[in-house]
Formats: C-alpha cells, sequence, structure tokens
C-alpha cells in the first residue's frame, strides 16, 4: 500500500477541494480589480452598490453622495453578475473543462436551455438576515472583502487589515456558534 | 466627472465586473455553503481567494502610481486604497462578521452567485439593502441633527 506522504495527507485535510479553483479564482477576481484600476485608477469595491443605487429611490443625504458613481457601480455590478453567469455557462456547464476546476458537491444543479445552474441549500432566513447585518456592516466598516479584503489588503492599508481581521475573526465565531447549535445547512 | 467621460469608461468597468464575476464563480465563492466549510475550519481555500486576489491587485497599486501619474480614462490620480481608521472599522467590520458567519454570503459573491444561478441568494440581496437602508437613514437623521442645530423643527 502506498500512502502519500504526511504533508500531502496534511494539504488533503485541510484543503479537501484542493487549490487550484481557489487560487485560480482569486487570480481572476484580482484581475478584474487590476482591469479597472489601470482604466479608471478606481479601486472598486463590491458593497458601496448597495448605497449608491438606494440613491435612485431615496433622498437621504447618506445616499446621495454617492449620486456622481450610481452609474457605473450598476455596470460593474451586472458585469459581476454576468461573469458568475459566463461562468455557469461554461464551465460548471461541463462546455469547457479543465484540470484547474474542482466542482465540489454543495447544493443543486439544475438545467435550463443547456445551461448548468447551481442553487443554494443555506436556509432563507440565513441569507435573509444574514443579508441585513452584512448590509449594515459593510456600510459602517467602510467596506467588504473586495473593498478591504482586497483592494484595501492589496494597498497595504492598515484600516482594512484591521477591518479584515475584525470580520473575519466575528464571522468564524458566529459560524462555529451557528454550527455548534445545530443549523444547518 | 460624470459629464465627459471617456467612451471606453464604462465598457472597462463591465470588463472588469466580468472578469471579477467569473473569478467568483470559479473560485466556489459564490456559494454560501463554501464559504461557511471555511469559516468552520473544513476547507481554507478561501485564503488563496482573498490573499491571492489581494496579492495581483497590490502588484498593480503599487507598480502603477511609480509608472504613471493618472488613469487614462479619467484623469484619477492612481493612488492606493487608504480609508482612516476610527471606532466604525471595528464596529462596522463586528457587525458585517455576524452577517457573513450566519449566511456564508458578501456584497460582491451574492451578485456573482446571481449569476450562477442561485435565485435563492435574492433573499441575501434583499437582507443587504434593507441593511444599507436602514444604516444610511439612521446616519442621515444623525448628520442632520449634527448639522442642523438642535431645536430646528
Amino acid at each position: 500500500m502506498v500512502t502519500d506522504p504526511v504533508p500531502l495527507q496534511l494539504a488533503a485535510e485541510i484543503f479537501p477541494n484542493g487549490i487550484s479553483r481557489y487560487a485560480v479564482g482569486g487570480l481572476l477576481v484580482g484581475l478584474g480589480t487590476v482591469v479597472i484600476y489601470l482604466g479608471t485608477g478606481i479601486p472598486a469595491g463590491a458593497s458601496t452598490f448597495l448605497e449608491s443605487t438606494l440613491s435612485y429611490v431615496s433622498g437621504q443625504s447618506r445616499f446621495q453622495q454617492y449620486v456622481s458613481s450610481r452609474d457605473w457601480r450598476v455596470v460593474f455590478t451586472l458585469g459581476i453578475i454576468l461573469g458568475g453567469l459566463a461562468f455557469a455557462a461554461t464551465i460548471q456547464s461541463g462546455v469547457i473543462t479543465t484540470s484547474l476546476y474542482q466542482p465540489g458537491t454543495t447544493g443543486e444543479l439544475y438545467e435550463i436551455g443547456g445551461v448548468t445552474l447551481w442553487s443554494t441549500e443555506v436556509q432563507a432566513w440565513r441569507l435573509l438576515v444574514g443579508g441585513v447585518f452584512v448590509g449594515i456592516g459593510t456600510r459602517i466598516g467602510k467596506g467588504c472583502t473586495s473593498g478591504h479584503g482586497v483592494c484595501g489588503v492589496g494597498s497595504a492599508s492598515k484600516t482594512s487589515l484591521v477591518g479584515v481581521v475584525t470580520f473575519l475573526a466575528v464571522a468564524i465565531a458566529t459560524a462555529q456558534v451557528v454550527a455548534a447549535l445545530g443549523v444547518g445547512p | 466627472m460624470s459629464r465627459n467621460r471617456h467612451p471606453l469608461f464604462m465598457p472597462v468597468i463591465f470588463v472588469g465586473g466580468l472578469i471579477f464575476g467569473f473569478g467568483l464563480g470559479f473560485s466556489q465563492m459564490a456559494r454560501p455553503e463554501v464559504v461557511l466549510n471555511f469559516l468552520q475550519f473544513e476547507d481554507f481555500g478561501l485564503l488563496f481567494v482573498m490573499f491571492g486576489a489581494a496579492i495581483v491587485s497590490g502588484i498593480a497599486f503599487a507598480v502603477m502610481p511609480r509608472i504613471r501619474d493618472s488613469a487614462p480614462l479619467t484623469g484619477n490620480r492612481y493612488e492606493r486604497r487608504l480609508k482612516p481608521f476610527d471606532r466604525n472599522v471595528l464596529i462596522g467590520g463586528a457587525i458585517f462578521g455576524v452577517g457573513w458567519g450566519l449566511s456564508g454570503i458578501c456584497p460582491g459573491a451574492a451578485y456573482a452567485s446571481l449569476g450562477v444561478g442561485n435565485v435563492t441568494i435574492l433573499w441575501a440581496l434583499a437582507g443587504m439593502f434593507l441593511g444599507a437602508y436602514l444604516q444610511g437613514r439612521w446616519r442621515s437623521r444623525a448628520a442632520s441633527t449634527d448639522t442642523v442645530a438642535a431645536g430646528a423643527d
């Protein structure tokens, strides 16, 4: 019997789905940020879209400060959605296969018009309540996983590093408590 | 800035968003389950996504200001993303952490999740807009009572 050397066993344990899909995906997320930055000088984050879009329907002063950027933020978000769809129509559908991608077994796959789509099994109340906290928290805390986590950390910003450590630590604690309470998925 | 935008401004934003969203799909961050697995220490792959992306963008943030003064499509100066630190970064970060840990969803990944077919994510998006609206209302009110002297109404 051939056993993997210890480091490989350890890697298989903490990375049960390998690392390539994460690393390649992360490089692409960074590349998307870079394309926008090179062209426009804007280090784009995803959460300001929430407030800037609310400026279309609410006159609150807090939202009106984003009027000048709200149109491109809509375009950015539309790009992200369609980027997800492009991924679904190619790799998720198996039209393009690559050894760098491991599909995993979470959630449910379904098909519409030859495109393999994916849907979560995480309960609706968790998404809704969690979403409210995310909406409040990212706006008070000046950024989210892309604003602080990608652009801020990429800028070696101390504020963003503190922000990332804070939300990462609290999220880990929250998820552990929720799991310990037996809530799932 | 919005008046005389370069004709390529919006296309570049859109293409950047496309690559960004494709990457979120590929990395499985558009799946709340995978994020929750990370937070429960079952799969540490998320670290590669966040730091991989930060390294790539970090190279651009470090190099571009040395090569050029301003971006071709906007004339904006190439600067790093530096936000002032205050208590809100901790408070907001902690609130965001509760939401992220409960749902496994953050804003960018939620948009991409809709794209990969996860219609259920509309619950999270509704929640995010509601949360952003609540805090915006509260802050607008706090700001107006700060600037307009007490007893204005």
